[in-house]
């Protein structure tokens, strides 16, 4: 079943944040490393991506969570999948190869749960985040015209990346977590190059980052801003996640909802962190924020990231099954 | 079903949308190095920062979109195309603005649109290579996310007719649209403006068939915008600019009724068209328009009239022809600097002597403005303006008089200003030296924490006449107590003079006057330091003066004497009885966001604007009056507006050139009350500070609690915000630079404003606290008046100010804060710097409000003191401005280090 006949009858909800929920397992470097990495040059510890090859029914446990919760959407964990993030981990040619397993994993529990209830189609969102480097912040203070990374580097990154998720079975790419326009920009440049190779296109949703209360991206652009640039791609949804709790995030989204000519979706954190770096925001205390975007009609797709877990997934699926999906508007020439 | 209408649109850092309604956009094209000799020479030699700058300067001049080309056989097009987009990327004020990315190499392109994140444009494209190359290229600028701008160029050539004009556009529209599915909006078409009246036959059309083909672009190919490089059409007249810029502005009027959208104008030579002579225009639209045969003869022999005619801007330039004496006279009145420099120096040529300008003609300009400032004629920021120009000139003047050396200037009264050690605070004693400047009174400025033996070595060693001190914080006052007391250990003779915002006739006469045998003066306000300086270095009545202050000091304290009985001070029990009381049983504090510290660093001073209150502004000048009725006061009116206006342009100039850095940091604490005025802050379970309050102890009519600021807080859980903001970092820099123009003006205009700034920046920190961060008012909705009016709810008082006078608690949140990581530190009076910062407490009770501690007793005090941990009589010396008794003198025996 298509997703857009769908996002035109529902609101879907995305699943919850992958990191927090791997943390509560405690793994060691042992088991991040699993029997075919045991000899892998660098500490691996902390490379949640991998887990995908080493701990692949951990990552499952955590996807099935989440569908029984009411995901509809689930993320690939490939959020720092590319080579230029793996770099860190000398697991860069390792890249394809996560990617392609993250899909895998995340398809064989999506088709499992879809399969006791057909009528609700689970989906497998391919995970896109913004690496470590950013193609338009100079990576020195000192020599504002240098940067680290270059706009071929990445947009061939990427590229690599969305062929591993596609391959795997991916429904949808998820370019996300955006703190530099032009890293997604390179994104979509990649994805795009990839469709035509390939004969084939699946859906391409983009989730920007604000990152503070200056209501702009890490790399200076404002929310519509940031929406115009990356409006020439045909996008089954423009939507935040990331940095802010659902109530700073509030304003941002009137923005996408009045400007965006697609979908929208928000995927916030729950609140903002306290002093040690937790979230704790409850499912219901995130819930009733979330409920007044959904009071005024502003989502299409919801779900949460760092610091959400299924309790807040199966919170904010309970009430976006009361509201009607937001409109999408539709241009005129 | 919601419906768009579909616009143009382009981004930078914000979004620039295009609709029917926005008038023409202005292309800026001054980053380009075949239009620009400047910009291809600062390319060529590598200076990419003053390169910057011409960028900034056009953003400055009002374009909208930022034309960026590197086409020059002697440069690496691409590299320099890199480098700078990069470098711009990295400015926020430039890269607000879509860039254009302007070449007619492929390769530049491709490279450039590597570097934009936004969406901006690329000029250009055309058929002129054939349409293999033209759907390739389209097909990658539209993977890049970028608009158009397409050339009407084909195989055969460019298009130089009205139907060649049109049907290359079409084939080109057809193209892009049908074949790569670029959007219409995205399509920008270059119709080619071409020379008009060059004497040759065909190029007697080249305006109309653009007018033209874009009307008939705007009818037929819908969505598509219409542009041009303007300045080519007069391309015959180089050298004449007035019939050039006539015809660059009938081009764009004409060009825009037919449906242009932008271009590339140079705004710099542009008349405006209602200005064009009726004759001169009327033979330039002859040849825009061809409607006569002989149109352009017509207009060559016109030009010649007109050629070299350029009207000077129309200036009141009547007073240069007066005599030098009259045109000092005059720059001083007015406040004008322009010719200051060349004026004084054939002064200087004239007199015999150097010193005698200044004493003749220069002292008699501001003389002039001494009296008319005495008699209301002249507001003070046109004073200060004129003594900028008499700086200007004074030190033009400076090294002549140096090199003849012979005569000492002991004739002009000498006065050292200094504002006191830990005090940071100095735009009144600046006002005040610029004001006694004015009156021919030789100003020693030491600036702001200057130590007392630094203060008395000066004043020996200069030989002053006068000694002024300044202070705004409460522990200032000790200061200049401690100095009066010196200055009659040394047997000094000098006035004392005493101002600042917290110094008092009464504090001044009571605890300063006493210590010191020479005269002691409180100077209220700048307007009264002349009188009370010219009546003390005066020789025939400085005695007499001297006497009567004295005793009018010795009245003022026996009317305090008097007085002190009648203030009736109830027991600190009896206060505490009558405390306020939150109802504990139905009150439950609202829960914030998060607990712990955030720091906002480089917060966008833009943000702040709307949160300025001007009021305070304009009373730092001593025009009175509320804002924004004072701008059209009938007396101060236009002063008012003329200031506004400055600091408005000041405020702009410190946005766009990011000058100022604004940064913040606040707290959201666990608290509880743990005694009647104390409150416990929580870190989890572990208590990390306590903060000690005062409390009101004067008698209240019966039901008006006795407020201590603890009240609000309940017993159980309960929180406590702090915060603390600055916008002064950065400002000591662009002081320096006005410093060393002599620019008094724009010193203490900027003072002033970076304190409502700072002002500003709590308010706007405290809604966000309210709204978002604490998130116990989320629905609030206050205009900036009201915000000024104190509406909302929830307060946030100042150590130091009338809730909880006593300064030494700042230190307990500077440390909770953790303040100085965000550059922002005390001083060892607890006076902030940089100056213009702003720290306090958060309440957030409904009920909580701003009320003054007024006068308190000793029983107070020294429970305060048993809280504190610290010795009474430091206690004393603390809170010595609201002690309702006479403290037992304890002669400090510091001495001076």
């Amino acid at each position: 079943m298509d997703i857009r006949n769908i996002l035109k009858e529902r609101i879907l909800v995305l699943d919850g944040a992958m990191g927090t929920m791997i943390q509560q397992y405690t793994l060691s470097e042992e088991d991040f490393r699993g029997q075919e990495f045991k000899d892998h040059p660098t500490s691996l510890k902390g490379n949640n991506d991998f887990l995908v090859l080493t701990q692949p029914e951990i990552i499952k446990e955590i996807h099935i969570k989440y569908l029984e919760a009411g995901a509809d959407i689930l993320e690939t964990n490939t959020f720092s999948a590319t080579r230029i993030a793996q770099a860190d981990y000398q697991a860069e040619d390792l890249a394809y190869r996560i990617n392609l397993e993250a899909a895998r994993i995340a398809k064989e529990a999506a088709v499992e749960i879809t399969a006791k209830d057909p009528h609700r189609p689970r989906f497998v969102a391919g995970s896109i985040g913004p690496t470590n480097k950013t193609a338009s912040i100079s990576s020195d203070v000192n020599q504002p015209g240098i940067r680290a990374i270059s706009f071929d580097e990445l947009s061939m990154a990427y590229k690599e990346q969305a062929k591993g998720l596609m391959d795997g079975g991916a429904d949808i790419l998820l370019v996300e977590t955006v703190f530099d326009t032009l890293n997604a920009k390179a994104a979509l440049f990649g994805i795009s190059e990839l469709f035509s190779e390939l004969g084939k296109e699946i859906p391409v949703m983009v989730s920007g980052t604000i990152t503070d209360a200056s209501g702009r991206t890490l790399s200076g652009q404002t929310t519509e801003a940031f929406l115009i640039s990356i409006s020439h791609f045909d996008l089954l949804s423009v939507g935040l996640n990331c940095a802010l709790g659902a109530s700073q995030l509030h304003p941002y989204m009137q923005i996408l909802n009045n400007q965006s000519p697609f979908y929208t979706s928000a995927h916030p954190n729950a609140g903002l962190p306290n002093e040690f770096g937790e979230y704790d925001q409850t499912p219901e205390e995130m819930g009733k924020l979330i409920e007044n975007y959904l009071e005024e009609k502003l989502v299409n797709i919801i779900g949460g990231c760092c610091g959400t877990t299924p309790a807040h997934i199966k919170e904010i699926s309970e009430i976006a099954a009361k509201y009607k999906p937001r409109e999408i508007v539709h241009a005129e020439a | 079903m919601r419906r768009l209408k579909k616009h143009t649109v382009l981004s930078g850092l914000e979004p620039l949308v295009i609709t029917e309604n926005t008038n023409f956009v202005n292309v800026g094209e001054r980053t380009n190095v075949t239009g620009s000799r400047k910009f291809l020479r600062l390319i060529k030699e590598e200076k990419f920062e003053e390169a910057l700058e011409v960028a900034r300067d056009q953003v400055e001049g009002g374009a909208q979109i930022i034309d960026v080309n590197m086409d020059e056989g002697m440069i690496d097009g691409e590299e320099a195309m890199v480098t700078f987009l990069n470098l711009i990327a990295s400015e926020p004020d430039i890269a607000r603005l879509p860039i254009m990315i302007d070449s007619s190499k492929w390769d530049i392109i491709h490279a450039g649109l590597k570097c934009v994140q936004g969406k901006g444009v690329v000029n250009s494209i055309s058929l002129k290579g054939g349409e293999e190359e033209f759907l390739e290229q389209a097909r990658i600028i539209k993977r890049f996310g970028a608009a158009v701008v397409v050339m009407a160029f084909d195989e055969k050539g460019q298009a130089d007719s009205y139907e060649r004009r049109i049907s290359i556009c079409k084939r080109s529209y057809d193209l892009l649209v049908n074949e790569v599915g670029f959007s219409p909006n995205d399509i920008i078409f270059d119709p080619n403006i071409f020379p008009v009246a060059t004497g040759m036959e065909e190029h007697r059309r080249n305006a109309l068939d653009f007018f033209l083909a874009t009307k008939w672009i705007k009818e037929n190919l819908p969505g598509a915008l219409v542009s041009g490089g303007v300045s080519n059409v007069s391309f015959s007249f180089r050298g004449n600019q007035v019939v050039r810029e006539a015809m660059h502005s009938a081009f764009l009027y004409h060009g825009i009724r037919h449906g242009m959208d932008m271009g590339i104008v140079n705004p710099a030579m542009l008349e405006v068209y209602d200005e064009i002579p009726r004759d001169l225009l009327e033979h330039v639209e002859d040849v825009l328009l061809d409607r006569r045969e002989d149109a352009t003869e017509r207009l060559l022999s016109f030009a010649e009239g007109v050629s070299g005619k350029k009207q000077e801007k129309k200036k009141d330039d009547a007073w240069r022809k007066e005599s030098v004496e009259s045109r000092l006279s005059h720059a001083l009145i007015k406040g004008i600097t322009e010719y200051i420099i060349d004026d004084t120096e054939e002064a200087r040529q004239k007199y015999e002597r150097p010193l005698q300008v200044i004493e003749g003609p220069l002292m008699d300009g501001m003389n002039v403005v001494g009296d008319l400032f005495g008699e209301g004629k002249m507001f003070l920021p046109q004073v200060v303006k004129s003594a900028r120009v008499m700086k200007k000139a004074v030190a033009h003047l400076v090294p002549f008089i140096e090199e003849e050396k012979d005569e000492n200037s002991s004739s002009v009264a000498r006065i050292l200003l200094a504002t006191v050690k830990g005090d940071v605070h100095d735009i009144g004693k600046n006002i005040v030296g610029v004001v006694l400047s004015c009156n021919n009174f030789e100003v020693i400025d030491l600036g702001v924490m200057v130590p007392p033996d630094k203060i008395l070595e000066a004043a020996e060693r200069e030989r002053v006449d006068v000694i002024g001190l300044s202070g705004l914080i409460t522990p200032s006052l000790d200061e200049m107590i401690f100095l009066a007391r010196e200055m009659e250990k040394r047997k000094m003779k000098l006035p004392l003079l005493i101002g600042g915002a917290t110094t008092s006739k009464v504090h001044t006469a009571v605890k300063i006057d006493p210590e010191y045998s020479g005269t002691v003066i409180h100077v209220l306000d700048a307007s009264r330091s002349v009188p009370v300086v010219s009546s003390l270095t005066s020789r025939d009545n400085r005695e007499d003066y001297s006497s009567r202050m004295k005793s009018e000091m010795e009245e003022v304290r026996l009317n305090y004497k008097g007085r002190k009985g009648k203030r009736e001070v109830i027991s600190l029990e009896d206060a505490r009885k009558n405390a306020f009381r939150i109802d504990q049983g139905s009150y439950k504090a609202a829960r914030p966001h998060f607990t712990g510290r955030r720091e906002f660093l480089d917060f966008p001073i833009a943000d702040l604007v709307d949160y300025i209150d001007w009021t305070p502004f304009f009373s730092t000048w001593m025009l009175k009056g509320k804002f924004p009725a004072i701008l059209d006061h009938e007396i101060v009116g236009e002063q008012s507006r003329a200031l506004y206006k400055d600091a408005r342009d000041m405020l702009d100039n410190i946005i766009r050139e990011n000058r100022l850095m604004a940064n913040g940091v606040i707290g959201i604490y666990p608290a509880n009350r743990c005694g009647p005025e104390s409150v416990q802050i929580f870190d989890g379970d572990q208590q990390i500070e306590r903060f000690e309050f005062l409390r009101q102890q004067g008698r209240n009519r019966s039901g008006v609690p006795n407020y201590s600021l603890a009240d609000f807080i309940s017993e159980g859980s309960d929180y406590v915000g702090l915060f603390a903001v600055t916008t002064g970092i950065g400002l000591e820099e662009i002081i320096r630079e006005y410093e060393k123009q002599h620019d008094d003006y724009n010193v203490i205009l900027l003072k002033a404003l970076a304190d409502r700034l700072a002002e500003a920046f709590a308010e706007k920190m405290h809604e966000m606290v309210r709204k978002e961060l604490w998130g116990y008012a989320t629905e609030e909705q206050f205009s900036n008046n009201e915000l000024i009016e104190e509406k909302y709810q929830g307060i946030r008082p100042a150590p130091g100010y009338p809730a909880c006078p006593e300064h030494t608690e700042k230190r307990k949140i500077f440390n909770l804060l953790k303040a100085e990581r965000c550059g922002i530190s005390l001083t060892e009076s607890y006076a902030m710097f940089p100056q213009s910062s702003v720290s306090g407490y958060y309440f957030s009770h409904p009920d909580s409000r701003y009320f003054s501690i007024s006068k308190i007793n000793k029983d107070q005090v020294e429970d305060y003191a048993l809280r504190k941990s610290m010795p009474t009589e430091e206690a004393e010396k603390w809170l010595s401005p609201i002690l309702a008794y006479e403290p037992e003198t304890n002669e400090s025996n510091r001495t001076l280090s």
